[in-house]
């Protein structure tokens, strides 16, 4: 079947023309793969067990996909969809990041409280690191250096040393960490907190806390404005915060750390990923099992596209 | 602020982090005979609750080792007609920090004791409203649901199918009776109507005769809508489904109900937490385990904000606005400050699926919806948390 499914899909997707935002559907075992230009799936591929965190090489040419019940990172030819091969994970891979080095995956492993880190060149672990309970964010700083972890259940964001692949530092932040981006040229790291329903921004050089933002959506409870993927619009004008159960997502100023505006866009929103010039955003919503996307420029959302079940990640690829 | 400077102090010390804190736990478990039941189907488990307590040591030891703070748990068991006081004031003597596994009655005791005076005791195995209500004390919470929060649940879930005509089968357990007036109060409270009751007498052993005496047990019910089940020790519930007069569903103790946890939580992160429960415990997590778990993490949760092990400040913060619990249940828990219960959503499952969570939408509070369910401050008779 998965032969099958991959042939047509090489069939269909010979000239990939238009640019692509590829989706995990964490209860399909799927991806679905949107073009930009028509705004439609234009395939559907099948993975591994309950794929969420995805993301391509720095040169676009494998994915790297958690199959988090397959107990593996697989990587896949985007062209063909076949997968190539599994890389060792640890157990329960959520989420990850690749390093800007291009070789070494930092990958969360929810169920053991460990970060592994695996080179792809070499498909060897190379490091586990403790971490807290349901590690589940991943970034690293844009020079590379420090690898940061946040722990679900114990609440902290774990820095990592990139050198010695050990822990400087342990901050913080409001209940349930979810998500975790450098900005600034790797001056400021934002942590979001679904439960506690911030995002905690840290001063790296000090790493410590230099503002929070908070959420207020009309109409909403607080309790159910939690706030989980977020990325940044061009030249980091905006903050775009996926809020999860409230159904929206949010405009945040990253100058004065104050939302500008709520978006309303389809159920349980989590993560997001732009297009090439980052005039669109695509949203994915687990439980309307769709993505929404918004045109950046006006803050409207402009289209709803039907994926598989329970969308988690997403990824751009030109 | 306190914070900000705590992180600071850890940037500069790095790994060995905080002040060191430690913080023992005791799980105090009177053991108290079941009455036999009609099915050997479902043994109770030896190590019911105090497995829910390992769970949360664990996950308290693992944020402990980056902040330097020491968690330990010591478990006590008081066998059927031993010194129950006794054991309790052995294990105050060692921590104020007891998570109490025991009926209510003795549960109260055990907080009137000299020595009890500014414990921090948690109740995680007794429903009993009156221990929230009439029968508070200051030094007890409640991470165990209420039968008054339970029925709440339930009753909100009917409301919104609109299915308001009920009757009601209760055992005559003092358990059964307790959490049939539960029922019968949220009846009133959401305006549904209750037909008809009847109590469970029969003697005889239902596996062989259930599908003869109760089509006729419930023939002279008439029309309702669902058959409310008031039998929480399990013995008869199980026997009415599929074999009442009416093709009706049955909910309460039995189909559809209304608990703290269950196995089939799996969404709001719950998934990971039921993989290292069934790891740890090699079962399925229960409502007692899951009210263990939450009354150890709460400390915990403490523990790593106030950097205290100090009952006192232990206390006035998890009663605090600032405190919140990731309870894996969609929305932050915390206690309510006037009768010490813990907040919390209530999942109305069947033995393989989340029907419902409650609040239900359209439950509104001007506080917090979790406030829809269970007895609220205005209508509380506990003053002991005033002060």
């Amino acid at each position: 079947m998965k032969h099958a499914l991959a042939l047509a899909a090489t069939l269909c997707a010979a000239p990939a023309l238009a640019d692509e935002i590829w989706v995990s559907n964490e209860k399909d075992d799927t991806l679905s793969v949107i073009d930009i230009e028509t705004l439609e799936v234009v395939r559907t591929i099948e993975v591994g067990e309950r794929p969420r965190g995805i993301t391509f090489s720095k040169d676009y040419s494998v994915l790297y996909i958690c199959a988090s019940d397959s107990d593996a990172v697989q990587v896949m030819d985007p062209e063909t969809g076949e997968i190539l091969h599994d890389l060792p994970s640890g157990e329960d891979p959520e989420q990850f990041v690749l390093h800007p080095n291009n070789r070494h995956l930092y990958i969360a492993n929810e169920d053991d409280a460990i970060t592994t880190v695996v080179d792809t060149e070499t498909r060897e672990v190379i490091a586990q690191i403790d971490v807290g309970i349901e590690p589940e964010g991943m970034a690293v700083s844009p020079d590379g250096k420090i690898a940061i972890t946040t722990s679900e259940t114990t609440n902290m964001a774990h820095w990592i040393d990139t050198e010695t692949r050990e822990l400087f530092a342990n901050t913080l932040v409001d209940s349930r960490p979810r998500h975790a981006e450098f900005i600034k040229g790797g001056s400021e790291l934002w942590v979001s907190s679904e439960i506690g329903g911030t995002i905690t921004v840290f001063d790296v050089a000090t790493q410590a806390e230099k503002a929070k933002i908070n959420f207020d959506v009309k109409g909403v409870h607080p309790d159910r404005v939690q706030p989980v993927g977020f990325e940044f619009s061009a030249e980091e004008a905006t903050a775009f915060v996926a809020l999860g159960p409230s159904n929206h997502v949010a405009a945040v100023n990253p100058e004065t750390y104050e939302v500008e505006e709520y978006i309303l866009v389809g159920r349980r929103v989590w993560h997001m990923e732009f297009n090439a010039d980052r005039s669109l955003l695509f949203t994915t919503n687990g439980v309307s099992g769709d993505v929404t996307v918004i045109d950046v420029a006006s803050r409207e959302p402009v289209k709803t596209i039907k994926v598989g079940r329970f969308p988690w990640g997403a990824a751009f690829r030109p | 602020m306190l914070r900000k400077l705590l992180t600071l102090a850890a940037a500069a010390f790095a790994l060995p982090a905080w002040a060191e804190v430690a913080l023992p736990v005791t799980y105090l478990k009177l053991e108290v005979p079941r009455p036999p039941v009609l099915s050997n189907l479902d043994p109770v488990p030896d190590d019911l609750g105090e497995a829910g307590a390992q769970l949360g040591l664990a996950d308290n030891q693992t944020t402990g080792k980056f902040l330097g703070h020491d968690y330990s748990l010591t478990v006590t068991r008081v066998p059927e007609g031993g010194d129950w006081l006794a054991a309790a004031r052995a294990a105050l003597a060692e921590s104020p920090f007891l998570i109490l596994d025991a009926p209510a009655q003795a549960q109260l005791e055990l907080a009137d004791l000299p020595e009890a005076e500014g414990a921090v005791l948690f109740n995680a195995t007794a429903a009993d409203a009156a221990l929230r209500d009439e029968s508070c004390r200051a030094n007890l919470l409640h991470s165990l649901p209420s039968e008054a929060m339970r029925a709440d649940a339930l009753m909100q879930f009917l409301v919104k199918r609109r299915w308001t005509d009920l009757v009601m089968i209760a055992g005559d357990h003092p358990g059964d009776k307790a959490f049939a007036e539960a029922m019968r109060r949220s009846i009133t409270k959401f305006g549904l109507t209750l037909k008809a009751e009847k109590t469970w007498v029969f003697d005889a052993d239902m596996r062989r005769n259930a599908s003869q005496e109760v089509p006729l047990f419930t023939q002279d019910f008439g029309d309702y809508d669902m058959l409310l089940v008031a039998d929480e020790l399990g013995d008869f519930g199980r026997y009415i489904a599929f074999n009442t007069w009416q093709a009706r569903p049955v909910a309460g103790s039995e189909g559809l109900k209304p608990v703290a946890w269950s196995w089939v939580v799996e969404q709001w992160g719950a998934a990971q937490m039921q993989n290292r429960f069934e790891e740890l415990a090699g079962r399925d997590m229960r409502s007692e385990d899951y009210a263990a778990w939450a009354a150890i993490r709460s400390l915990g949760e403490a523990v790593t904000r106030t950097q205290s092990a100090d009952a006192a400040t232990l206390r006035a913060y998890i009663l605090s606005d600032d405190f919140e619990l990731a309870g894996f249940k969609g929305r932050k828990m915390s206690f309510r400050n006037w009768n010490g219960q813990l907040r919390q959503p209530i999942p109305l499952v069947t033995p393989r699926a989340v029907v419902a969570k409650a609040p239900l939408e359209g439950f509104l509070h001007q506080r917090t919806e979790l406030d829809t369910l269970g007895i609220d401050q205005g209508e509380t008779k506990c003053t002991a948390f005033q002060e």
